[in-house]
């Protein structure tokens, strides 16, 4: 399950498009796992010119389609914060006009999009595109800790232990969703976990 | 009540800088302090000449900390409706005037890792102050300026004195042109870039930014609007039930105001948005002049701007 | 002093209470029988004498004890107050503002001296005489937002404006209906509001930032909002949800009266002249129902805005488990009669309860 249609929801969740070449004068391509068939889908060889491709495969078979994108600059690595230094170094380096293209999970593409947004981008330029897993990455109101891969509501979180249940309320500050008590109001009183889009 | 506060003020000084440009300075009639305001903000001038009452935008130049006096530029537009006209032929040291409180309609992204302001001409006027307010904030900021004359160049010596390493000056007289391409190109990620001038120089921005990947968030500009001039013309009020006449040298804005009826405004500049009136019927052509209505507003035929639009043609009636 | 303030509580033992006085001048959000979202703006400059409207900042008896529990929010966990790195100079603007309304609105109160950027600001209430350079944080003990905040009641939003939006870029907010500052800042105005059911659908909120977007200096706007609390908790964040949210389940037939509180906010709006940005005030202010219910217009119109109110705003504020008992109490204070149109008691020309 590559592509998802995510149901319609509140004004604060992440809506992912489809990615598009833009004009710029350098482009930077971040992805996890099946995002890279979104890179696929929009490199042209005059953007690898130019390109970083960051890419983070969890398990996935994609980096000698990647490598043969030729782009100026290819990095794989095991997890996501294994690659921000090399990501931070590269916004920090940029110019204006630097294209942003994101594409995977939500996880993945919410802290990219922080760093970039941190270094001046604004978060309406740049492009996401969702692939793979509808995991979310989900902030716990109460103890603050942050549970990835989460993909069942309500959940258990990682940290503090309590049971959540899972909102669309999404900060991109944080690159979290967020999750609040379910059982507050009556202790114990747990509804059996289901998936989030069940 | 329509516009933003007013505050009565006295001419304190009238500084002509060169052939087009005059300086005035105000400060508050009763002696006390002025509002702070920020960089970038304007204010509305009303002069009252015999009948006609005009209201004019004009940015602050002045320091935005300095609480005893607020300063504006005005260039003498001998083709307009007069109202710069007035403020050099007729406004005097001693005068007593009205204006209203700052609106800032064009104010820094105070998240910006760097400032790029590009001026044309009298669109110096709101990077003065702005430039002081970075400056009290030791804020990162590069100035170019380009006008048509050494002769013209109004502040060019202030800037270039204070500010030798940010500021940069082009004369078209001496066929030097800013190199925006390479300017934009070579501006680390987080720079926004301000753009205030003629129509032409701001088009001229904003199309290179964008050709160079620039995000719409990080290209600002304020255009000064003046209403044109332009065939008398006739609109009926739908909601006050008057029928009232548009001279060639008043706004829509104005003939409304002229009529005693209250109408909203506050930038009289095309911009802000609050005029906004809907059409009620028409039979002719706008003439839409403003930055607020897209381009399917413009050709629907229902919203018009009164402050700088006009009208040709045999029926216009207003929800006003 | 004018003003004599309680020694009180806001959490435990909840020795919070309102006199006579805070009663008639408690703020009452319905100005009419029903209750719909709308953008309920008007100008904020000042209002009937001894009114929440009639100073630009209102201090009322719970003004001593707010900013203890306040300290005591902060104390654990400082994430209730937070300003983004370009947000300071707002904050100083917010400073300003509030040092000098209070000052000009209660000079028995509060006193600011200044010369030039040397300032001198006195609270007299919480016993507090400091000096400092305006624009230099290094003269504060906290940021310029976070000063003056942990001396004013109410939470405090600050919106920067850009991109025809606001942006809620700092805060302090430790009285709020639910919502968190920590996870919300940095969001526009739609984005914060995107959990509020029914009124996007509405257009509520396009009309509301078009007003407060032309909000300008000098002319500051203000509106009520309402919603419930058991107990009179001031604190009722998400982060402590856990914590307080079972209280919703200790109500009973015969605690109702004193326990349930109407919660309203008193929210303004002002034009921060320095930075552009907007600030937005919101005051908490707390009355049990059986305070409320002195009041006999506001025993009737209660009663009808709570029976008449929309499930999905019901649940949205967090009563609707609770709305039958509510309704069992309210019913008593409710014989028919019509009311008169406003939000003010009207207690020499409303009838009495007919019983």
């Amino acid at each position: 399950m590559s592509k998802f249609t995510f149901p319609e929801s509140i004004r604060s969740r992440p809506i992912y498009g489809t990615l598009e070449a833009r004009v710029g004068p350098a482009h930077l391509l971040v992805a996890d796992a099946h995002g890279a068939e979104a890179i696929l889908d929009v490199a042209t060889p005059q953007m690898m010119e130019k390109a970083h491709i960051i890419y983070i495969p969890k398990g996935e078979d994609y980096e000698d389609k990647l490598r043969a994108l030729k782009p100026a600059s290819f990095y794989s690595g095991p997890s996501y914060p294994a690659a921000e230094p090399r990501l931070r170094k590269a916004l920090a380096d940029a110019k204006m006009g630097l294209q942003v293209y994101l594409a995977g999970t939500e996880g993945l593409m919410g802290q990219a999009q922080n760093a970039a947004m941190a270094a001046g981008i604004p978060h309406t330029a740049i492009q996401t595109e969702h692939r793979g897993s509808i995991a979310r990455r989900m902030q716990c109101v109460h103890c603050k800790g942050i549970t990835e891969e989460v993909e069942t509501d309500p959940f258990v979180c990682s940290h503090c232990g309590l049971n959540l249940f899972v909102r669309d309320h999404y900060s991109r500050r944080l690159a979290a969703y967020q999750g609040v008590r379910v059982d507050a109001e009556d202790p114990g009183n747990v509804p059996t976990p289901k998936g989030i889009y069940e | 009540m329509s516009g933003a506060e007013k505050i009565a003020v006295t001419v304190t000084d009238v500084v002509p800088l060169n052939d087009l440009v005059t300086r005035f300075e105000f400060k508050r009639a009763d002696n006390g302090l002025l509002p702070t305001f920020s960089g970038g903000a304007h204010t509305v001038v009303e002069m009252r000449d015999g009948d006609i009452t005009r209201l004019n935008p004009y940015s602050l130049m002045s320091d935005p900390m300095d609480q005893s006096r607020y300063c504006i530029s005005v260039r003498r537009d001998d083709e307009g409706r007069g109202g710069s006209v007035f403020m050099h032929t007729r406004v005097k040291v001693g005068d007593e005037m009205v204006i209203s409180y700052p609106v800032n309609l064009f104010s820094l992204d105070l998240r910006a890792k760097k400032h790029l302001f590009l001026a044309g001409g009298i669109g110096i006027t709101p990077f003065l102050a702005q430039t002081k307010q970075l400056e009290r904030f030791n804020g990162n900021w590069e100035l170019h300026y380009a006008c048509r004359t050494e002769s013209l160049g109004s502040y060019v010596d202030e800037l270039t004195s204070h500010h030798p390493n940010e500021t940069h000056i082009y004369y078209d007289d001496k066929k030097q042109m800013i190199d925006l391409v390479n300017l934009l190109e070579g501006q680390p990620l987080g720079t926004h870039v301000y753009v205030c001038g003629p129509k032409g120089m701001i088009d001229w921005v904003r199309k290179t930014a964008t050709n160079e990947g620039w995000p719409r968030e990080a290209v600002h500009y304020e255009e000064f609007l003046a209403p044109q001039p332009g065939k008398p013309f006739e609109v009926k009020l739908a909601v006050s039930n008057k029928v009232i006449q548009v001279g060639e040298h008043e706004s829509l804005l104005e003939a409304i105001e002229r009529a005693g009826v209250d109408a909203p405004y506050l930038c009289r500049g095309g911009a802000c948005g609050q005029c906004e009136t809907n059409v009620i019927d028409y039979a002719g052509n706008f003439i839409h002049r403003d930055h607020w209505l897209d381009d399917d507003e413009h050709a629907g035929g229902q919203k018009i701007m009164p402050c700088v639009s006009r009208f040709e043609g045999k029926t216009l009636v207003l929800d006003r | 002093m004018t003003i004599q303030f309680n020694d009180e509580t806001f959490r435990d033992d909840y020795s919070f209470y309102n006199s006579e006085r805070a009663i008639k001048r408690f703020p009452f959000p319905f100005h009419e029988d029903s209750y719909m979202y709308s953008v309920n703006m008007e100008q904020h400059r000042g209002g009937p004498k001894d009114s929440v409207y009639e100073k630009r900042f209102d201090v009322d008896e719970h003004y001593v004890s707010e900013m203890r529990d306040r300290a005591m929010v902060l104390a654990d966990d400082p994430l209730r107050c937070q300003s983004l790195p370009h947000m300071t100079l707002a904050g100083w603007d917010l400073l300003e503002l509030i040092m000098v309304s209070k000052s000009e609105d209660y000079p028995d109160l509060f006193e600011l001296h200044r010369d030039g950027n040397k300032w001198r600001w006195i609270n007299k209430p919480l016993g507090i005489d400091d000096s400092f350079v305006f624009l230099d944080e290094a003269t504060l003990p906290y940021g310029p937002m976070e000063y003056i905040t942990r001396q004013a009641q109410g939470d405090f939003c600050v919106l920067d404006q850009r991109d025809d939006n606001l942006w809620m870029d700092a805060g302090m907010v430790t009285t709020q209906a639910d919502w968190s500052l920590d996870f919300d800042i940095g969001m526009n105005f739609f984005e914060w509001h995107a959990p509020v059911p029914l009124a996007h659908e509405k257009g509520i909120f396009v009309r509301a930032l078009k007003f407060l977007l032309n909000i300008q200096q000098g002319a500051p706007a203000r509106r009520l909002n309402w919603t419930m609390t058991v107990n009179p908790l001031l604190d009722t964040s998400p982060e402590n949800y856990h914590k307080w949210g079972i209280q919703k389940t200790t109500l009973t037939p015969e605690n109702i009266g004193a326990k349930q509180h109407l919660r309203v906010e008193l929210q303004t709006f002002f034009r921060l002249p320095r930075s552009n940005a907007l600030v937005f005030p919101i005051r908490c202010y707390l009355c049990s129902f059986q305070d409320l219910m002195t009041v006999p217009k506001w025993g009737r119109r209660l009663h009808r805005v709570v029976r008449d109110l929309p499930d999905e705003l019901a649940t949205y504020k967090g009563f609707i488990d609770n709305r039958p008992m509510m309704l069992d109490y309210l019913k008593n204070f409710d014989d028919g009669l019509p009311t008169s149109a406003g939000i003010w008691p009207d207690l020499e020309t409303e009838p009495a309860l007919e019983t």
